[in-house]
């Protein structure tokens, strides 16, 4: 840490040519990127929390009918409706779950990278880099027939016989937060090896001379310095699975049995297009998008508190 | 800060010019061209290789009748025909000319402002006066015609001749006896389903809650109300959810199951019964219990009746959008023609629209009987409110059947909630 500190400080300060007064030349510079942000994301959320207002169905999408302003009443709806609260439930247990899962079995594998020898570091690797670039889709597809209640190696290998794993709430929720964190995993652990791999040897030396065990390596050394990066995968974690949808929509077949296993982007989708009332399908976008802003602005604060920089 | 006060003009600037969110011209195409390329989507069937052909040979005298017209066809999974139909009239520069879709959806579709009238077109054609009453009337919206009949569809019983005669059974006469005769099978063969049911079958459990008496919904014209937790329809439910256990078919299996997943049980000879269509039938002919089994009209309460079968069907429409009107038309007119019909009925098993076709058909082909008498004994069809659309795919229904059949709720509550989401959706589009 200290290195680091002494390095900042030498480090030229930036100044802009006219001195302090930055002129137009930074906005100019960024101009590119603003406009690709502008029309890629702002453009899109500044329409979703218009339609959020209107009366918006597929009559008025398609010109059958005339577009009317309903003001808040849509979250109105949203929110009376008890639906709505239990999806929001589901969604914020299953994320947290996910999350929980991913960054632990992200990290234990990015310890163990960094204790084997080269070739089943490679192997290792290999899989994971496998899983990260399977499509959700397929791994989605593929997990599903592992469990599958006739013909899954899974049941026969545990002797279950036909036991059907997406029927019961829990286990079609289980058996999804397995292939979400089979696919998000990969990234926890190729961002935290590599993390690993810049934390001076003599600091890791020097712990295992103390006698300190692996585990408490990881919490007293390694964890506090690579806490920026634990953050950052974090956060992606969060919206991740919190925004989960392929692997919902194609395991439990669109929701589950009679919509049991929801969360707030299939049951957002499910009002958007399948039923299409596109304004309550914004509505929950936008609320979305709020949640998972006030999740991050809070988690960011915190860490600030603390007196940890990122 | 001189830059942010600019930025939230420019943002004030930009909140009032879009004052409301897009809405794609309602206006039908002014153009229309006779030559390019027409594009035509037609629904992926459980075997679909005979559609191909039947298609295809309109598709060539088309092309010879219209230099320079090119047809192409893209056959789309019917599970997610909405979605697909809908982004294409959200979207016309990318939307096909012409369309299959199921006729519940033409009121829908005409709220929707996604389909043209040919009106004037389905008159002056010389083969509509044979085509049947019922048929008609499910293009038909306020009296304006929005397509041609593409086929109609009715459901009836199959059954395994084989294991029958194995175990001693009769066709059953009844609705109990069905239920009962189906268990029999299934305690006799525990590997297979007594009669193959779907949680999100809604067109399968229909007829259990019309042969009981009880309705979907009640009213005409704009103004419908939901009866489907009326006690009549209560004890359809009841009658269609007590096949769901292990004593028939597992809820574990069964309540996740749509029509095709039945079909396609019965075909690979997991199932003794199914409930399946006349267009069904070349998907079980082309599996394994092919010469095992045969087919009689679904049985209603009283011995000897039938239960009221769901008239299904689909159609074929121009969208408004088409920059080629008159060829979207005609190629229209060819594929629902009597011939491409009969070639069709031939392929697939899909009954004609046409009286005069569907008579000669039943002579020829044995096999339709059972399905032309279910039709003869009175067939029934869902609201004829654009909010239908909306109730089946929002899943209102399999919703409800699925919360019964997996004891998370009784039969009162479940219907109770159904009706309730079923008159939002009918309030909601006055």
């Amino acid at each position: 840490m200290e290195r680091t500190r002494t390095a900042r400080s030498t480090a030229p300060a930036p100044r802009t040519p006219r001195g302090r007064r930055p002129g137009p030349a930074p906005w100019l510079l960024l101009a590119p990127a603003l406009v690709v942000l502008g029309g890629l994301l702002a453009y899109p959320i500044y329409q979703l929390g218009l339609i959020s207002l209107f009366h918006y169905t597929q009559a008025q999408v398609s010109g059958g009918e005339p577009t009317t302003f309903e003001g808040l009443g849509n979250y109105a709806e949203l929110f009376g409706d008890d639906r709505f609260w239990q999806v929001l439930r589901d969604t914020v247990l299953f994320a947290a779950a996910c999350v929980a899962c991913t960054l632990a079995v992200g990290c234990a594998l990015a310890v163990l990278l960094t204790r084997v020898r080269a070739v089943p570091r490679l192997a290792l690797m290999l899989a994971a880099l496998g899983a990260w670039a399977t499509p959700a889709v397929t791994g989605s597809t593929v997990w599903l027939l592992l469990f599958d209640a006739d013909f899954g190696p899974v049941n026969r290998v545990l002797g279950l016989g036909d036991h059907a794993w997406t029927y019961g709430r829990l286990s079609a929720f289980f058996l999804v937060l397995l292939e979400v964190v089979w696919c998000s995993f990969p990234f926890v652990m190729v961002t935290v090896y590599a993390g690993i791999r810049a934390v001076p040897s003599e600091v890791l030396e020097a712990a295992a001379l103390d006698g300190a065990s692996q585990w408490r390596i990881w919490r007293s050394v390694l964890a506090p310095m690579l806490r920026p990066i634990l953050v950052v995968v974090t956060i992606q974690s969060v919206i991740w699975d919190f925004k989960v949808f392929t692997q919902i929509y194609v395991m439990t077949n669109g929701g589950g049995i009679a919509g049991q296993n929801l969360v707030l982007n299939v049951y957002a989708y499910q009002q958007a297009f399948a039923s299409s009332q596109y304004s309550l399908g914004a509505a929950i976008g936008v609320v979305m998008l709020l949640i998972l802003l006030a999740v991050t602005l809070v988690y960011l604060r915190l860490l600030r508190r603390q007196g940890e920089e990122l | 800060m001189k830059l942010s006060v600019r930025m939230v003009a420019l943002a004030a600037v930009l909140a009032t010019a879009a004052c409301a969110p897009q809405t794609s011209g309602t206006s039908s195409s002014d153009k229309d061209e006779k030559t390019g390329t027409l594009r035509v989507w037609l629904f992926q069937e459980v075997n679909n290789k005979p559609k191909e052909q039947a298609v295809d040979s309109v598709l060539a005298a088309f092309e010879k009748a219209h230099e320079g017209a090119e047809v192409t066809v893209e056959y789309i999974p019917v599970e997610t025909r909405a979605q697909r139909i809908k982004a294409a009239f959200n979207d016309p520069k990318s939307a096909p000319d012409l369309v299959e879709y199921g006729n519940t959806d033409t009121a829908g579709y005409v709220r929707d402002g996604g389909l043209a009238d040919v009106t004037e077109e389905f008159e002056a054609w010389e083969e509509t006066e044979d085509t049947d009453p019922t048929a008609r009337q499910s293009v038909t919206v306020d009296g304006k015609v929005y397509g041609a009949p593409y086929f109609v569809g009715v459901r009836a019983l199959y059954y395994r001749t084989d294991v029958f005669e194995e175990l001693g059974l009769d066709v059953p006469r009844t609705q109990a006896e069905l239920i009962s005769t189906a268990k029999k099978i299934r305690a006799a063969k525990p590997g297979m389903y007594g009669i193959a049911v779907g949680g999100a079958y809604t067109y399968g459990a229909m007829p259990f809650i019309w042969a009981h008496g009880g309705e979907l919904a009640t009213g005409k014209g704009g103004s419908y109300a939901s009866a489907i937790d009326g006690a009549d329809a209560r004890k359809g439910i009841e009658a269609y959810t007590s096949l769901f256990g292990d004593d028939n078919c597992p809820a574990a299996k069964c309540a996740g199951m749509g029509g095709n997943d039945t079909v396609t049980a019965f075909a690979s000879g997991k199932a003794a019964m199914a409930i399946g269509g006349d267009f069904s039938h070349a998907a079980v002919e082309a599996g394994k219990v092919k010469g095992k089994y045969a087919v009689v009209p679904l049985p209603g309460v009283e011995p000897g009746s039938i239960a009221p079968a769901f008239a299904g069907g689909n159609n074929l429409g121009v969208l408004k959008s088409t920059s080629h009107r008159t060829l979207a038309v005609d190629l229209m007119k060819r594929l629902a023609s009597k011939e491409a019909q009969g070639e069709l009925f031939e392929g697939m098993g899909f009954l004609p629209t046409f009286s005069d076709v569907r008579r000669r058909a039943a002579e020829e082909e044995p096999f339709v009987k059972p399905f032309v008498e279910t039709l003869a004994a009175g067939t029934k069809f869902v609201p004829a409110s654009p909010a239908w659309a909306r109730i089946d795919s929002s899943l209102v229904l399999p919703t409800m059947f699925q919360e019964v059949v997996s004891g998370r709720k009784d039969v009162a509550t479940a219907s109770a909630d159904a009706a309730k989401k079923m008159n939002e959706a009918f309030g909601s589009v006055g």
